[in-house]
């Protein structure tokens, strides 16, 4: 599809609806293919979808139950999600932060393991904090590493990784500091964080706490740096056009090996909602899926840090609802809808948007953007990023590749 | 000797069925991450075929038929509607747990595994020399990867497939269908990734949950450890092998925690891709979608 050859100036109104119009249409197109596969699968197994869908509301969003162990899923998510968005964001696929985030976990439970009994709190926990973080980081660094001293494919090196990195934890804890019969460590000294049970009675027995601040703060942190900064502006300049940002003076190897570095910061950090707020321990196989849901989470969330957390919330509902359901259908339903749902988005988010682009250009309006829809602007205000999910070099094509004005 | 030989190449057949899907997968420019899923699919519908037919060929065929339904999708939203291979990729690996999860549920009301199903050898038993030699699948891995050796670089479809995930522009432009060829690629990889995973559950004569374990990732492995060249992919494939035979044998003596033997496979590719001296540079057009 060739590049609209002019573009006449839009007025606010009108591009404000084609920006909300592009953010929120393909997705909502993607949920209506999974609702329609889940509604299938309800069938094959003889239960009727509004039941099952009803049970699965209530049990999540009900009851305080519920609803606190879905803000506790939602919280691994959002920093695994956050993790994959960021790197996408400079145009690299963390596939690692599985592994990144256990490792996160692992040193939060080493220091927490390390620190006497009756550390103060605050010490305690920013001690951890600053171990997820080199944790995950460590892990992340070595694929960013790798791809800008030998532009070895980051796909391959993190899908690898995380076999490498999951082995040596876990023998590790097997060999050295487990507790006997069991696959985790001893609970920690220090660094524990309250429950939000310990505040709001309600949410007794769930295992949401208040990790899921450090979540938010988070993502504040991941929207700040992506917008509001001169390294972010590089790094979102290196994912749309890695050569051209070259040539406006930035360092894309460097960009690429900090982004891996940070975003296996934040995936580490995701090891803490487990270790400081729920167990008090590492335990062989807490990340299991998590960082893969992450590359859902990013993708639904459209790379953006607010995406990203309502995203999470919608994989921690789906999560937690399908054990709300499984008395009526099994509950690996839910892992077959966010595989549909990933397969959803990736496929329909470029061609709903090329459809609409189309639509568009036929009634005479005109589009922000290229010709396939990527509003491919690197405006310094900071504006989102909203098209293809995966910008830069791998996903060049020929429409695409022609940098875009600068407005 | 012989006995550790035949375990070897036991464990070698799956590595070397997905590998050899894998080249062609990659050598026409589609990621192959889809190997483990793939191989998980042609699992289980393997062991429901032998399952409903008391057969073992016709569980064969039933895997098969799993693999490249799984493979069309892929191709489908990958090729038709060029989504990103990663992103379905990953997404393809988790619907293969999801869908075998659930439909483990439906069929056999197990979470998991199937029923006793009928395959080839002993079974669980690590049976002797003979009843590998009688497992037809086993001589089929082994053709494997000399059919694909054969296919890639003696028939015009092999230059094909080549030129489709080295230069598609270049191959377009003098007319070589390039999407039909991809199509047809990652058809073949589905199929020989299904292969894999009929075996395993063929020779374990059931199906387990998630019973792949990472297989599929392993002969992604050893396809960029052997430089997407059948041949070294099989000396690969047999090395991992190998090490996995020594392991289990070793096992006793406890000279090597297992852990560090698992690693083998993903350390040495991650070395060979940013190995200084003779490092393993994928195909030029690898993942890039064409329109």
């Amino acid at each position: 599809m060739p590049p609209p050859a002019d573009r006449p100036a839009l007025d606010r109104a009108a591009r404000v609806r084609a920006h909300i119009e592009e953010s929120i249409l393909p997705p909502l197109v993607a949920l209506v293919i999974a609702a329609v596969v889940g509604d299938i699968l309800i069938i094959i197994f003889g239960q009727s979808p509004g039941d099952v869908y009803r049970q699965l509301l209530e049990g999540t969003w009900g009851n305080a139950y519920g609803f606190g162990q879905v803000i506790y899923k939602a919280t691994t998510l959002t920093f695994t999600g956050l993790a994959v968005a960021l790197g996408i964001r400079a145009g690299l696929f963390n596939i690692g932060a599985e592994s990144q985030l256990a490792s996160g976990g692992f040193a939060a439970a080493l220091v927490g393991l390390a620190m006497p009994h009756g550390t103060p709190g605050g010490l305690a926990v920013v001690a951890c904090v600053l171990a997820a973080a080199a944790g995950g980081g460590v892990v992340g660094a070595i694929p960013g590493a790798l791809k800008a001293r030998f532009g070895a494919s980051e796909v391959i090196v993190t899908i690898m990784l995380n076999f490498v990195v999951l082995a040596l934890l876990n023998y590790i804890v097997a060999a050295h500091i487990h507790v006997s019969e069991t696959l985790h460590t001893p609970e920690i000294n220090a660094g524990a964080l309250p429950r939000l049970a310990a505040v709001f009675a309600v949410f007794s027995g769930s295992a949401a706490n208040t990790t899921f601040l450090l979540a938010l703060a988070a993502a504040g942190g991941v929207w700040w740096f992506l917008f509001r900064t001169r390294p972010g502006y590089e790094l979102r300049a290196v994912g749309l056009q890695p050569d051209a940002a070259e040539y406006g003076g930035v360092r894309v190897g460097t960009v690429w090996a900090k982004t891996m570095m940070l975003s296996g910061m934040l995936a580490g950090l995701g090891g803490l909602n487990y270790v400081l707020g729920y167990k008090h321990y590492y335990e062989e196989g807490f990340a299991a899926g998590s960082g893969f849901l992450g590359i859902a989470v990013a993708l639904v969330g459209r790379n953006h840090p607010v995406g990203v957390v309502v995203a999470a919330l919608l994989f921690a509902t789906l999560s937690q609802g399908g054990l709300a359901v499984n008395a009526l259908v099994p509950k690996q339903m839910v892992d077959v809808l966010t595989a549909v749902v990933i397969i959803a988005v990736a496929t329909a988010v470029p061609e709903v948007r090329r459809a609409l682009v189309a639509a568009r250009r036929s009634a005479g309006i005109g589009t922000p953007g290229t010709g396939n829809g990527e509003p491919g602007t690197v405006t310094p205000r900071g504006a989102s990023v909203p098209g293809s999910p995966f910008p830069g070099a791998r996903l060049r094509r020929a429409d695409s590749s022609t940098p875009d004005s600068r407005r | 000797m012989i006995a550790f030989l035949i375990q070897t190449l036991r464990i070698a057949v799956p590595y070397l069925f997905a590998a050899a899907g894998g080249i062609i997968s990659e050598r026409a420019g589609i990621i192959a991450l889809t190997l483990e899923g793939f191989m998980l699919t042609g699992a289980f519908c393997a062991a429901l075929g032998s399952y409903y037919s008391g057969s073992a060929l016709v569980g064969i065929v039933a895997g098969i038929a799993g693999g490249l339904l799984a493979a069309l999708l892929h191709a489908l939203a990958t090729i038709r509607y060029r989504a990103d291979q990663v992103v379905v990729g990953i997404a393809m690996n988790l619907l293969a747990v999801g869908v075998t999860r659930f439909f483990l549920r439906l069929a056999f009301d197990s979470s998991s595994n199937s029923p006793r199903i009928p395959g080839f050898g002993g079974g669980q038993v690590r049976s002797g020399v003979l009843s590998s030699l009688a497992n037809p699948l086993v001589w089929l891995g082994i053709l494997s990867m000399f059919a694909v050796g054969w296919l890639l670089y003696r028939t015009p479809f092999g230059l094909r497939v080549r030129a489709a995930g080295e230069k598609p522009d270049a191959a377009l432009s003098v007319g070589v269908p390039v999407r039909r060829v991809r199509w047809l690629a990652v058809a073949v990889s589905g199929g020989c990734a299904a292969l894999a995973g009929s075996y395993l559950a063929l020779d374990q004569h059931q199906f387990t949950d998630g019973m792949t374990a990472g297989r599929g990732f392993i002969a992604l492995a050893a396809v960029i450890f052997g430089k997407w060249d059948p041949k070294r992919v099989t000396i690969a494939c047999l090395l991992f092998a190998a090490a996995e035979t020594m392991q289990i044998r070793l096992q006793s003596l406890q000279l090597i925690p297992s852990q560090f033997v698992e690693m083998i496979p993903y350390v040495l590719t991650i070395v060979a891709l940013a190995g200084v001296v003779g490092r393993a540079v994928q195909p030029a057009a690898l993942g890039k979608a064409v329109d």
